[in-house]
């Protein structure tokens, strides 16, 4: 994803004159094309986020639109306070970009983790959360952030992710995206679990279940119409996120959900457990610990048929 | 572009005793506290907006004007009462400081009124906003000056140092920052709670044409900024000294006065100090 972003920012800044780019010091040679582009618009503000993130409202007030990239932790809790009061406070058009969301950079430990970005940066009034599932969806987000002028975070994984869509997918912030049909269970999935979702859905099929997957790639605003159309008609509904159980978009549907009328769904979140990581491993290692592997996800549905059945 | 209209100085001084008079009141009227922040700053305010800056209230937005960053939001009752004697809005205004729905709360909301900027409140955010005004100001090829109004206890925050290393890094030069050097933050002697003496050598350490100047002297407040090199890519700081409660006898440097209200005896004094009775 982050190739397909530094991509279509250079794109984007050939287009548009307003785009600036800052870094905090990462994305060595990613950005050499942007900057035979743009020189004079790309800023790289070192490792100093909080700083950056004021430098981005500043450039905001003045009618710039500015994309401020770093690893996701460093973008979004070392400088929380900047994004509440510079970015959200003053509803500024700062579009935050996380590299490297929730266990991507399994093998760093929790310190590179962001496992509670998306649960931080949603409760902000005015922000706009947005999880890509491909690179073609990194770039359709990226355009809709700008047209959007408002405060946006984007989340991305971080290189070599398989890609979803043939092309780029009519995208609209708010409204997610079907990727695969299917009657009994309703997958919604949000950012860099997609591919697993997928085959979560094929192996769901071998039990002669059928699955729909959705790529919920904005967790706020919440696509209300499909979260009612999915929890009126579908048995179970699983929410897929690398991220925390706690405040992300599974804990977000929840808070919608006890809202409704009594649904035909039950509920499924599919996450990272409310612990720090201590041990090395790779992103699949992680994922496995949190239990974010197919067979869990099947296993975990079958008892809720089960349940359901004894239920009635 | 600079302002380099010679100001009457003693027109200023006079200006700035009617300022600090209102404060006072204003302080008494509604229980507004950190008047002594207050008092601190307004020379500096006023030697920006009446000497330093290109500023036209009836072009409150226009993107040429040059900005001002008022980062120590506690005081932000010295700007309110520059803006309105500036003329970006009535006088009268300024009755409902602090009241239920004005406007003019106790910490400025964004946008809440023309010519107000940035919404401060939490210290250490006005810096790194000005200094991206300032890149804007090179990106979108405006020639403007962005003025940032700081407190020495705000020193203490990261995010100035971060920025102030960042703004001579990419060699910015229209943008300007006043310490409000008053010796004291809210529980104690700033230069104790700190390490922050030899304040003018760390802005110097980081790249800044930096000057000590006796911030009750408006004039020298803007002869340091008017004399400051240009061409050699620093940004300038003015390390701004000043005394907590200036203009009130009994207010100065004493600390007490950063949540203390004046009474309507302490007023009068007050009030006769500044020759405004």
């Amino acid at each position: 994803m982050r190739n397909a972003f530094a991509s279509e920012m250079t794109n984007m800044a050939s287009e548009d004159k307003r785009i600036v780019l800052l870094s905090g010091d990462i994305g060595n040679r990613l950005f050499d094309d942007y900057k035979g582009h743009a020189p004079d618009r790309f800023v790289n503000c070192g490792i100093a986020e909080a700083n950056m993130i004021g430098v981005a409202s500043g450039m905001a007030m003045c009618g710039l639109r500015p994309i401020a990239y770093t690893i996701t932790p460093f973008i979004t809790a070392r400088c929380y306070e900047q994004i509440k009061v510079d970015v959200c406070y003053h509803n500024l058009p700062v579009i935050i970009v996380g590299v490297g969301g929730g266990l991507s950079y399994a093998e760093l430990l929790s310190t590179h983790h962001s496992c509670d970005d998306i649960a931080l940066l949603r409760i902000l009034p005015n922000m706009t959360v947005i999880c890509p599932s491909d690179s073609h969806e990194v770039r359709a987000a990226l355009r809709a952030a700008v047209a959007h002028g408002g405060p946006v975070y984007i989340r991305l994984g971080k290189k070599n992710e398989p890609l979803i869509h043939d092309s780029q997918p009519e995208f609209t912030i708010g409204k997610g995206i079907v990727i695969r049909e299917g009657t009994d269970v309703c997958m919604l999935s949000t950012g860099n679990l997609m591919p697993l979702a997928l085959e979560t859905a094929a192996m769901f099929g071998d039990d002669g279940i059928s699955a729909r997957v959705v790529s919920f790639h904005t967790v706020k605003p919440l696509d209300e119409d499909l979260l009612t159309e999915a929890f009126n008609n579908f048995d179970v509904v699983i929410t897929l996120e690398e991220h925390g159980l706690l405040g992300g978009f599974g804990s977000s549907v929840s808070e919608w959900l006890v809202k409704r009328p009594a649904a035909k769904a039950d509920l499924l979140q599919i996450g990272v457990d409310d612990v720090f990581c201590y041990e090395a491993g790779k992103q699949d290692d992680a994922r496995r610990t949190f239990n974010i592997t197919k067979e869990s996800i099947v296993e975990r549905t079958r008892d809720l048929y089960r349940n359901r059945k004894q239920g009635t | 572009m600079q302002n380099t209209q010679t100001p009457d100085y003693q027109e200023l001084e006079s200006l700035a005793k009617k300022i600090r008079a209102r404060l006072v009141v204003m302080s008494h009227r509604t229980g507004a506290a950190h008047l002594g922040g207050a008092l601190s700053c307004v020379d500096i305010i006023v030697a920006c907006y009446w000497a330093l800056m290109n500023v036209d209230p009836r072009k409150a937005f226009d993107p040429g004007r040059d900005r001002l960053i008022f980062s120590k939001g506690h005081a932000i009752a010295t700007l309110y009462v520059a803006l309105a004697m500036k003329g970006f809005y009535p006088e009268e205004l300024l009755d409902s400081y602090a009241q239920c729905g004005s406007k003019l709360a106790e910490h400025p909301a964004p946008y809440c009124v023309p010519g107000l900027e940035v919404a401060t409140g939490s210290l250490g955010h006005g810096l790194p906003v000005g200094l991206g005004m300032a890149m804007a100001g090179a990106i979108n090829h405006v020639p403007y000056n962005v003025f940032v109004v700081m407190s020495d206890g705000e020193c203490n925050e990261g995010s100035v140092w971060e920025a102030a290393m960042l703004a001579p890094a990419r060699s910015i030069e229209n943008l300007v920052v006043f310490v409000d050097y008053n010796r004291w933050q809210a529980t104690g002697r700033s230069e104790e709670i700190m390490a922050l003496p030899s304040l003018r050598q760390k802005w110097e350490a980081f790249g800044w044409n930096a000057y000590d100047v006796d911030g009750h002297d408006i004039r020298a407040l803007v002869d340091a900024v008017r004399q400051a090199p240009r061409g050699d890519g620093k940004p300038v700081a003015v390390v701004a000294h000043t005394v907590k409660g200036k203009g009130v006898s009994f207010m100065e440097d004493d600390n007490n006065w950063h949540y203390r209200i004046p009474n309507e005896e302490e007023v009068q004094k007050a009030l006769k100090e500044l020759g405004q009775l």
